[in-house]
Parts: C-alpha cells; structure tokens; sequence
C-alpha cells in the first residue's frame, strides 16, 4: 500500500465494462513529508474518497479486483482507505 | 492503470495466433500535464483507440484480462480513452 493524495477526479466515457459504476480517481504517490514522490496512477475508488484527500492506496490486481467485486477484471489500483493521521517516531525519519 | 499517449501503431505478420486480430498500438505514458515519460511500449487495444488520444493502460497480469476468458498473450493492455475535459481541468 502506499500514501497517496486525490489530484483529480477522472472521467472516460470509453472505457472497459467492468469500470462501469465505479469512480476513477488520479492519486500522486506522497513522502512522509507530503512531498510529491514518484508518477501518477489511476486508482478505481473503493471508500468514496474525494479531491484532496490523503489516501491509502493499493497497487495489486488481486487487492484492486476485490474493490471491484469483480475478479479476473484489467485494474491494479485501488483506493481502500482515507488517513486521518500519520504518527512517525523519530527514528522512522 | 496509468495516462499514457497513442503514438503509432505497430503491424506484426507472425505472431502468437492469441493475437489475431488485436491491434497492437504503441504508447508512451505521460504524466498529469501532458509531459512524455520513458520508455515508449506497445499494449493491445481493447476499447478502439487511435494514434493521438490520451488513454490509460494496466500492465502485467492484468494486462492479459480485458479479454477474460479468452487468453490473449498480452502484459499490456489500453482499457480507457480519457475525456478531453479532464486533460483541460488538470493542466490548469
């Protein structure tokens, strides 16, 4: 899983099937300092989480087809939860 | 599933008869702005895109599922074309 932030809501009107229903949303992978850190994915939302929101995100296929309720489905990421708050020791940093 | 561009297409004779009749489209991922990322790659188009729409993509296993249950030897696969709208709306 990783910690990421809701860029934007994404909208495709042709898309596979299985899609169909569910909100698609842009996340930027976050550091532990809430800098942006690595590339964008597309994660299918499974908590109805919305723009801004600091995100947990999971980047599996097996994770992501159980959001869907769908298995054996094209999707790898999926948002599972939204964080309220992040404690790190001094020693995590 | 990431953004990536169609950039051309990629015609092949002899190849695996699982892909028979797929097309093989060749893209390169870009990010929110619209900024061309390494490397370019080609996926099997599922849904009908064309050279210059901005699509997403799932790669490896799931690459292979759009087709469920037909087997199709792919680790890439276009599964959605991106609105125009929301390409304006992030660049902004």
């Amino acid at each position: 899983m990783i910690i990421g932030e809701i860029v934007d809501q994404f909208f495709a009107t042709q898309k596979h099937p299985c899609f169909e229903g569910h909100k698609l949303l842009l996340v930027q992978p976050l550091d532990l300092d809430g800098s942006q850190e690595g590339e964008q994915v597309i994660a299918i939302d499974g908590v109805d989480a919305g723009v801004g929101d600091r995100v947990l995100c999971v980047l599996d296929g097996w994770a992501a087809m159980k959001v869907l309720g769908k298995f054996k489905t094209p999707v790898n990421a999926a948002i599972i939860g939204v964080i309220d708050r992040i404690d790190l020791t001094d020693t995590g940093r | 599933m990431r953004l990536a561009t169609v950039v051309g297409t990629v015609t092949s004779t002899v190849k695996d008869p699982s892909l028979d009749g797929h097309k093989l489209l060749l893209i390169r991922p870009i990010d929110h702005q619209g900024k061309f990322k390494e490397p370019i790659f080609v996926a099997v188009d599922s849904i009908g895109a064309g050279i210059g729409e901005r699509v997403f993509y799932v790669a490896n296993k799931e690459g292979s599922y759009p087709w469920y249950p037909e087997l199709v030897s792919s680790d890439c696969a276009i599964i959605g074309i991106m609105d125009p709208q929301n390409f304006d709306r992030t660049v902004q």
